[in-house]
């Protein structure tokens, strides 16, 4: 996917050109990118409602309740009935509530949970656009949410969602730096700020011990840190104070109904998969791990087996798509095996860090406002400084 | 740099009838400073139900499960209550088998309502699960009062002059292995909440109410005890046999941070109820064949003259003045509801706090708005 894309935006011109009639290239081209889209919408609304279920599932266990267990075999299907409700609603907006903003940012929540998807590496080559910066593109995007909720908080008129978007506000401020210096370590030890590359530096190493987490004990302690100011990012519990149920009846979403506020509930479980992928790329190796890939180097990627078959023996696009997954294609089979491996390594370890989202929610009480920000500015930044220059003094030496 | 110009406008905030954690239908207006809040004023009269007016109204034996409207989550103590003053002022003997019985169910309910003090306190400061834990426990016990009084909420089982029906050995037992897990769960209550670090901190300091102004506020019951004053009627003034029985009382220590606070009050709640289990065992122990109740006439005429008859609640004092004139209905009857009392201290305790606290301290006093409005 991702060579398909560099392809298209770089070697359209000299390479790729020829096997296109030259009109046709530049559909092709939306034609991808509306693809694309589709592919990271459904993936994110799939995550979002597979989450939505696991968190009704695995609270009902820990509870001591059963759950969900009517629509479809065990409650499957309840995520599509709890969406097709909220759509059914009526749209409320208050009568003074101001309307751009109020309208808008649903938008913005949905952006910032959506498009970091883009450069997420489900597996090696399995990914949208493998961009050049692409940590800080995610860490822009999900910024981006931020900036809705904010909008929500001051536009609702009431003065819950107020209360909701300063608290927000406080505590964006200090989980953001913290995180930020997290990621310099990492960035630091990797050597790049691809995504791709981080991960392939994970891989240098047998198994799973080229993790960044065993590379150095500096990347250990950033990783707990960057899981901390990950989950404040998300506004899970502990750190839900923007929404604190019991404090400030709903927070900044007090006042949205039916699909507004079920964009604000799916978004919420997107972006915590976001930061779970993004903690398994940066930490946890990624695709690297625990299950091993095949080590030998074949040297060709999937898409100069493609550009193979479609060229040299002038096969159509989709029976060329079709030989990759045949014996006559030399690498084809192997890569797509380690590329199977390599996602189911990657979803694992992302769950695992889900789960654990979700079981940190239901046991523990919720910490106020100056305790987040005591946590933000007096523990976790000094910790992730010092982390950040040590691993810069690693480097050196 | 002038400070005037950081000047911010107050913000008055309507906390409730419905809110999430105003326990009903309290309506608390809070004037904050950004999180910072500077007054509280509870609002209270949405659940008004004119018990006073009912209870002059209605013959004695009429007004009994009116009581336990009251502070339905501990319907026994009420009633209990209210025929232990009519008893006084009709000087009637109670068989001792119904004063332990009375004990047993009232300690039971105790215990019901101490657990959703601890549950919805839990949820309050946003854990979620042990809301439901305490809610499993609880659930024995109301299948116990179930298969004691027929009702699983309001049980109409204290009568004037006994109780309304008999325990067999099936409930005795059922009382007995409840005794034994509600030991074990409070093991599971404390790793999870108690030794919470993000609980203590939510508690720990937060509130504090000092002896002399719960004294002075009329604060009673485990409140008035997490302040450290050892105040318990039930070895005060002992009531329906409690001298009988061999109790702690437990009061706040500090433990966590200083005497009187959210911390103190939870923990003496958590305490109360092993407390409560050893007079439950120790009553079961006590329990002999006799009568359950005193035979009374139908048209129960009370003597003229007035009673105050106080009691301890789960939530502190609740005493009931009544005055009589010698007909089948009460001249007045004042109900002296702790929770009402104990709400009045709200406001100082939560000047210069943070708005989260104000959720913090409102679950620790406790309140249950059937009793604060009547």
């Amino acid at each position: 996917m991702n060579e398909l894309f560099n392809l298209l935006t770089n070697k359209a011109t000299n390479d790729f050109l020829p096997i296109f009639n030259s009109s046709s290239s530049i559909l092709i081209l939306i034609g991808l990118f509306l693809i694309s889209g589709l592919i990271i919408f459904t993936l994110m609304a799939l995550t979002a409602m597979a989450g939505t279920y696991a968190e009704r599932k695995i609270s009902a266990n820990i509870q001591g309740r059963i759950g969900p267990n009517r629509v479809g075999w065990r409650g499957f299907l309840q995520p599509l009935a709890d969406s097709i409700k909220l759509l059914s609603k009526e749209d409320v907006v208050p009568r003074e509530a101001l309307k751009f903003g109020y309208l808008v940012a649903p938008i913005l929540v949905f952006l910032g949970a959506f498009l970091p998807f883009v450069t997420l590496n489900f597996s090696e080559h399995l990914v949208i656009a493998s961009l050049s910066a692409g940590i800080y593109y995610i860490l822009a995007f999900t910024a981006l949410e931020v900036v809705g909720i904010l909008f929500a908080s001051l536009s609702s008129a009431s003065k819950w969602s107020l209360f909701g978007g300063m608290r927000l506000a406080a505590q964006m401020l200090a989980y953001e730096v913290p995180m930020g210096f997290c990621i310099i370590t990492v960035v630091l030890l990797a050597g790049s700020l691809n995504l791709t590359e981080v991960v392939q530096w994970q891989a240098t190493k047998t198994w799973i011990f080229g993790w960044t987490i065993f590379r150095s004990p500096v990347a250990f302690i950033t990783f707990i840190i960057f899981f901390i100011a990950g989950l404040a990012s998300v506004k899970r519990a502990p750190f839900d104070l923007p929404e604190a149920e019991s404090e400030l009846v709903a927070g900044f979403h007090t006042e949205y109904t039916g699909i507004r506020f079920a964009i604000f509930f799916l978004s919420e479980y997107a972006s915590m998969f976001v930061i779970c992928a993004l903690t398994v790329l940066l930490f946890l190796g990624g695709w690297v791990g625990p299950i091993p890939t095949l080590t030998e180097d074949i040297g060709r990627t999937l898409v100069d087996e493609f550009y193979y078959f479609s060229r040299e023996e002038n096969l159509s696009y989709f029976s060329s798509f079709l030989a990759l997954f045949s014996s006559k294609s030399e690498g084809g089979q192997k890569i797509i095996f380690n590329e199977v491996i390599g996602f189911i390594n990657f979803v694992i370890k992302t769950l695992f860090l889900y789960f654990m989202m979700i079981w940190i929610r239901w046991t523990m009480p919720r910490i106020r406002i100056d305790q987040v920000l005591y946590l933000g500015f007096k523990v976790l930044l000094p910790f992730s400084m010092v982390c950040a220059i040590l691993a810069a003094i690693q480097i050196v030496l | 740099m002038q400070t005037d110009s950081l000047h911010t406008e107050e913000l008055l905030v309507n906390m409730g009838p419905q809110h999430p954690s105003t326990h009903g239908v309290l309506r608390l207006v809070v004037k904050t400073d950004g999180e910072s809040v500077q007054e509280t004023l509870p609002l209270i009269g949405f659940l008004h139900r004119s018990f006073e007016k009912i209870a002059e109204t209605l013959t004695y034996k009429q007004v009994v499960p009116y009581t336990d409207r009251l502070d339905y989550l501990s319907s026994m103590n009420n009633s209990l209550a209210y025929c232990l003053a009519i008893e006084k002022l009709a000087n009637l003997e109670v068989p001792e088998r119904a004063s332990i019985l009375r004990v047993i169910t009232a300690e039971l309910n105790r215990i019901a309502s101490h657990l959703l003090a601890f549950g919805s306190y839990a949820l309050d400061l946003g854990a979620y699960t042990p809301f439901l834990y305490s809610f499993r426990e609880r659930e024995l016990i109301l299948s116990i009062f179930e298969k004691i009084s027929g009702g699983r909420l309001l049980y109409h089982y204290n009568r004037i002059g006994g109780v309304a029906r008999d325990i067999n050995i099936d409930i005795i037992s059922e009382i007995g292995q409840f005794i034994d897990i509600m030991r074990k769960k409070l093991n599971e209550y404390n790793e999870l909440v108690t030794e919470n670090l993000i609980f203590i901190k939510r508690t720990a300091n937060i509130g504090l109410i000092s002896m002399s102004d719960a004294i002075n506020y009329g604060v009673t019951g485990p409140c008035l005890r997490a302040s450290g004053l050892k105040y318990d009627l039930r070895k005060v003034h002992p009531y329906s046999l409690y001298e009988k029985f061999n109790f702690d009382v437990p009061i706040g220590q500090g433990l966590k941070g200083q005497i009187g606070d959210c911390f103190d009050r939870y923990w003496v709640r958590l305490k109360e109820i092993e407390e409560s289990l050893k007079i439950v065992e120790q009553a079961l122990d006590l329990l002999r064949e006799g009568e359950i109740r005193t035979k009374i006439s139908a048209n129960l005429k009370l003597p003229a003259g007035e009673v105050y008859v106080p009691c301890e609640n789960p939530r502190g004092e609740l005493g009931f003045y009544i005055i009589s004139d010698g007909k089948p209905n009460a001249l007045r009857v004042k109900v002296r509801a702790p929770s009402f009392c104990n709400l009045s201290i709200l406001d100082p305790t939560c000047r210069n706090t943070l708005f989260a606290d104000v959720v913090s301290i409102v679950g620790s006093i406790d309140i249950v708005l059937g009793e604060v409005d009547r």
